[in-house]
């Protein structure tokens, strides 16, 4: 067993976890943030990304033991107490969810999207993007609607840093 | 309308909980002192199991128990069963072999389940489960269809040439006599491709007993929890349906998979019993892929006659359904009653007649899957109409509006009778909505870039509304297939319905509160929507074949109706005024003629203190239960026109446009209704364009993983056009038709229509990858280049 230490959501958080132990199973089992999901074995489906450090990560990918000291953000982590961040306003008001399985991967990308490149995106680049999140209720067409808008809305709250 | 009544595009009530985080699916539930459950699998398609050797995995770290099918003989726990009978031609009934959760002497394809590794942790289980010993001696895998119709190796001992049935429906007479006249006899073979239905949350069962109450519980994700619980407690014999509770949660998508009661569930309920501890199990996607019960594989020969003006004469289809290795839940019933009584499409065709051979293979059970039958039913019939407009040098459009059904209702010659639609409505609004008149510039601007542009259409119907429970009960079903709801009033007005629908995305707790909010004039936030627990909700049938809308609703629909009959008897004595006097209004109870009223909430009030009608006949309290089993199917239908281009350098296949316009009668909640078009379309796209379960002839399942089971993804679709017309339901309260699975039956016929028209050939098999299209397009490119 490894000790391990690291930020989550802004709080400080420690576990000792076999060494085997991947950052989404440290994610939901020790720390119960069950809002990070896993929907394949393979890193495509995107259902458990998060941010580590500021970059949108496959947490089914990552080793808890290499994020020792690292910043991580959830989906619980993403909204400002009750007040929820731009792209989840922007899901739900595009209806960007059906089962919501996908949602929290998906959100975080799109945040991470926006971080990357700006909050003016054209539909084809959110597509392009989106290509590591399957989603299998929507076909996408509200998903990619719910990202642009939710961009424009980060752009005009200046909510990229905040995110993290 | 108001603005959360019906027909608003309210923002869903769930939401909140998805985005933050919040949902509460299977595998977010965890049981004090829970164990882990791991399958050993067999690696075989087809094997004789000579021993099982438990002794290491036991002596593995933190193991509890392993568990074989000899113990659930020992605790005569039955096999998992099939609940529809199908009978033979001859009449005698279908030939279903033993399905036991844990196999017992043989295994029958590969990922069958042999043993359970029961551990303190989800790893060690899987650790000790690598460590059972199971002695094989093999046999022949049979994959293909019309070798196991051979009979050279039998799966089951009960089906010799592994033939579970050979059934069919139609005037077989009326049909010969229909094709002996024709003038011409368009013919197609046809493959429907086997999908793997991957919802995005993969299975996950949780079992738990309290020895004290002798109370089993199971956490499950399933479509329909009571129908689990009654096959769990019934047929299966876990435990008396009093005491055996099933919880289905927030449940991350199902489109068919998680309708059926498998084996993994199963194990997990008995086995918390058997070890003394919760046991808890998540399939991983290969599992899923394995295990989940795969949708369509159909291979299919059909013809139609036709007169000399194009006039449809008759309709004969042969199909070959494979089933896999065991019948699951519904299987039977799928390329059976869910497929043949829809080839008359939207189409006035005079006699149809259609043989359906169910055949076992030693592949993974295949069983309902978004559309479940109806698709492939659709497919059959528009390409079929498309390749005869074609042959006979008519214009697909003109031919399609020769031949549809004008006048209802309507009996076709294969059970159905239509109640009500208008398909030349349908057709000509999705024809200007995706400027069909532009078609042939765009088809030259493409010609100028070299690529090849196609347009296909599909004009698809779909019986949904499922079902009379007196037509289903004659076609061999064994259950009814009315919904059940409870509409309980507290003191202070709020609302609690209980419904037997279960939402896994549908957006229930938002379309079903807005009928509420509709008819009770409450506020929709004062509305909670209960389901998916078998202790809350007394008896429901949960949610499949787009039934939630036209029968749950309906079900509320009639509780509603009681609750405000209730109501006006209490604001009766309430407002000291004849009962005939009380109308009910946008929320008030008034006397009419007179200023006097009272709010809903007022009334519930009035009902639960009961001051003003003691020891009245009228009973206190506000609380109505209705169950409202339909009169008939409800008949969906609309058409949906791809544009497409194609890439002969690369095989490579855009869609350039996507028009859907749909019937579904009264919308709920058009934005929601929009979104489950949505995703029928991707999956009806995946299917013509990408996926495709693909077992060798080992039986070896060689798409068992995301890197090689090709999904749609963001980048693979467009956005879409989606119009609706509406030729309100007769036979339901609301005029609702249901919306879930229209996309799915709809877009794959229309892709490969699009396909042929551009390549300027008919044999393109799905999914159309773009290997394939590469290769039919060399095919056309010398006849390209001549003109």
């Amino acid at each position: 067993m490894t000790m391990i230490s690291m930020t989550v959501n802004g709080k400080a958080v420690s576990g000792n976890v076999e060494p085997r132990t991947l950052l989404v199973q440290f994610l939901r089992e020790n720390l119960r943030l069950t809002g990070t999901h896993v929907g394949c074995d393979t890193s495509q489906c995107g259902a458990c990304v998060v941010h580590v450090d500021g970059a949108a990560v496959k947490s089914c990918t990552m080793l808890a033991v290499s994020c020792e000291g690292s910043h991580v953000t959830t989906i619980e982590g993403l909204a400002n107490g009750t007040e929820l961040h731009p792209m989840q306003a922007a899901f739900r008001e595009h209806h960007g969810l059906q089962c919501g399985f996908c949602t929290p991967g998906m959100i975080m990308t799109a945040v991470d999207i926006v971080n990357r490149k700006g909050s003016t995106l054209d539909e084809h680049t959110i597509r392009e993007e989106l290509e590591g999140n399957i989603c299998r209720c929507t076909g996408y067409h509200n998903i990619v609607k719910a990202v642009e808008a939710g961009a424009q809305a980060m752009g005009a709250g200046g909510m990229q840093a905040a995110a993290e | 309308m108001s603005a959360t009544g019906i027909g608003a595009p309210v923002r869903r009530k769930e939401d909140f909980r998805f985005i933050t985080g919040k949902g509460q699916y299977t595998d977010d539930i965890n049981r004090p002192g829970q164990t882990y459950a791991a399958f050993v699998r067999s690696p075989h398609a087809h094997a004789v199991i000579k021993s099982v050797d438990a002794s290491a995995a036991l002596a593995s770290p933190g193991v509890v128990s392993v568990l074989t099918g000899q113990d659930l003989e020992a605790d005569k726990i039955g096999g998992l069963i099939c609940g529809w009978m199908i009978h033979n031609k001859d009449g005698s009934p279908m030939s279903a072999g033993a399905h036991p959760a844990l196999a017992v002497g043989k295994v029958r394809y590969v990922g069958d389940h042999v043993a359970v590794v029961i551990a303190e942790t989800f790893a060690q289980a899987r650790d000790a489960a690598e460590k059972v010993m199971v002695d094989y001696d093999q046999l022949p895998a049979v994959v293909d269809m019309n070798e196991a119709l051979t009979g050279k190796t039998v799966i089951h001992d009960v089906a010799p040439n592994n033939r579970v049935y050979d059934w069919h429906l139609g005037d077989k007479a009326a049909t010969d006599a229909a094709f002996a006249r024709a003038k011409h006899v368009t013919r197609l073979d046809i493959v429907n491709n086997r999908l793997a239905p991957n919802p995005m949350e993969p299975r996950a069962a949780i079992g738990d007993y309290d020895s004290g109450q002798e109370q089993f519980t199971l956490y499950t994700t399933s479509q329909n929890p009571h129908v689990a619980r009654l096959v769990l407690s019934a047929f299966i014999g876990i435990a008396p349906e009093h005491k055996l509770r099933v919880i289905a949660p927030d449940v991350g998508g199902g489109f068919g998979s998680k309708i059926f009661i498998y084996a993994e569930e199963t194990v997990c309920v008995w086995a918390a019993k058997k070890v003394g501890r919760p046991v808890k199990w998540v399939s991983d996607r290969t599992e899923a892929f394995l295990a989940d019960a795969h949708g369509r594989d159909h291979l299919t020969h059909a013809e139609l006659a036709t007169d000399e003006r194009g006039k449809i004469l008759g309709l004969r289809v042969k199909t070959k359904a494979n089933l896999g290795a065991y019948l699951s839940t519904f299987s039977s019933s799928v390329p059976t009653y869910l497929y043949a009584p829809l080839l008359s499409g939207q189409y006035d065709i005079p006699a149809i007649y259609a043989e359906v051979e169910g055949v076992y293979t030693t592949t993974a059970p295949v069983d309902a899957y978004r559309g479940a039958g109806r698709p492939e039913a659709t497919f059959v019939v528009e390409r079929l109409v498309e390749v005869a407009a074609r042959e006979l040098g008519q214009d697909p459009v003109a031919f399609r509006k020769k031949n549809f059904i004008r006048k209802f209702p309507h009996q076709t010659p294969v059970i159905m009778a239509y109640d009500v639609g208008d398909y030349t409505a349908s057709l000509d609004k999705a024809m200007e909505m995706a400027d069909v008149k532009g078609f042939a510039r765009r088809k030259r601007e493409s010609a100028r870039k070299g690529k090849l542009r196609g347009l296909g259409y599909s004009a698809y119907i779909e019986a949904c509304g499922i079902a009379p429970s007196a037509a289903v009960g004659s076609l061999g079903a064994g259950v009814g297939l009315w919904e059940s709801a409870e509409v309980r009033v507290n003191p202070v007005g709020t609302v609690e319905v209980l419904t037997g629908s279960h939402s896994h995305g549908q957006g229930h707790e938002t379309t079903f509160a807005q009928l509420v909010s509709d008819r009770l004039g409450v506020p929709i936030d004062q509305v909670a929507i209960v389901h998916g627990d078998t202790d809350k909700v007394q008896f429901g049938m949960g949610t499949y074949g787009s039934r939630s809308g036209a029968v749950g609703m309906s079900a509320i629909s009639k509780a509603l109706d009681k609750v405000i009959a209730k109501g006006k008897k209490v604001a009766a004595y309430a407002m000291e005024a004849s009962e005939a006097d009380i109308e009910f209004k946008d929320g008030r109870f008034s006397v009419s003629g007179t200023d006097k009223s009272l709010a809903f909430g007022e009334v519930a009030l009035q009902a639960y203190i009961a001051h003003k009608f003691s020891g009245q006949e009228l009973e206190p309290g506000l609380k109505e239960g209705a169950f409202y089993d339909p009169t008939n199917f409800t008949f969906p239908s609309g058409v949906h026109i791809c544009e497409l281009e194609i890439d002969p350098e690369t095989g490579v296949t855009t869609i350039a446009r996507w028009t859907a316009v749909d019937d579904f009668g009264t919308v709920i909640n058009p934005m929601i209704v929009e979104g489950q078009v949505h995703g029928g379309i991707a999956q009806g796209v995946g299917q013509a364009l990408f996926e495709g379960v693909h077992y060798d002839a080992d039986g070896q399942l060689v798409t068992a993983s995301y890197m090689d089971y090709c999904m749609p993804r963001a980048d693979d679709l467009p956005s879409f056009d989606v119009g609706t017309t509406s030729t309100p339901c007769p036979s339901n309260p609301l005029g609702i038709k249901g919306c879930g699975e229209a996309g799915a039956i709809a877009s794959p016929p229309a892709v490969i229509n699009a396909i042929t028209d551009a390549l300027g050939h008919e044999h393109i098999a799905m999914p159309a990858t773009p290997q394939a299209v590469w290769l039919a397009a060399q095919r056309r490119l010398p006849a390209i280049a001549a003109e």
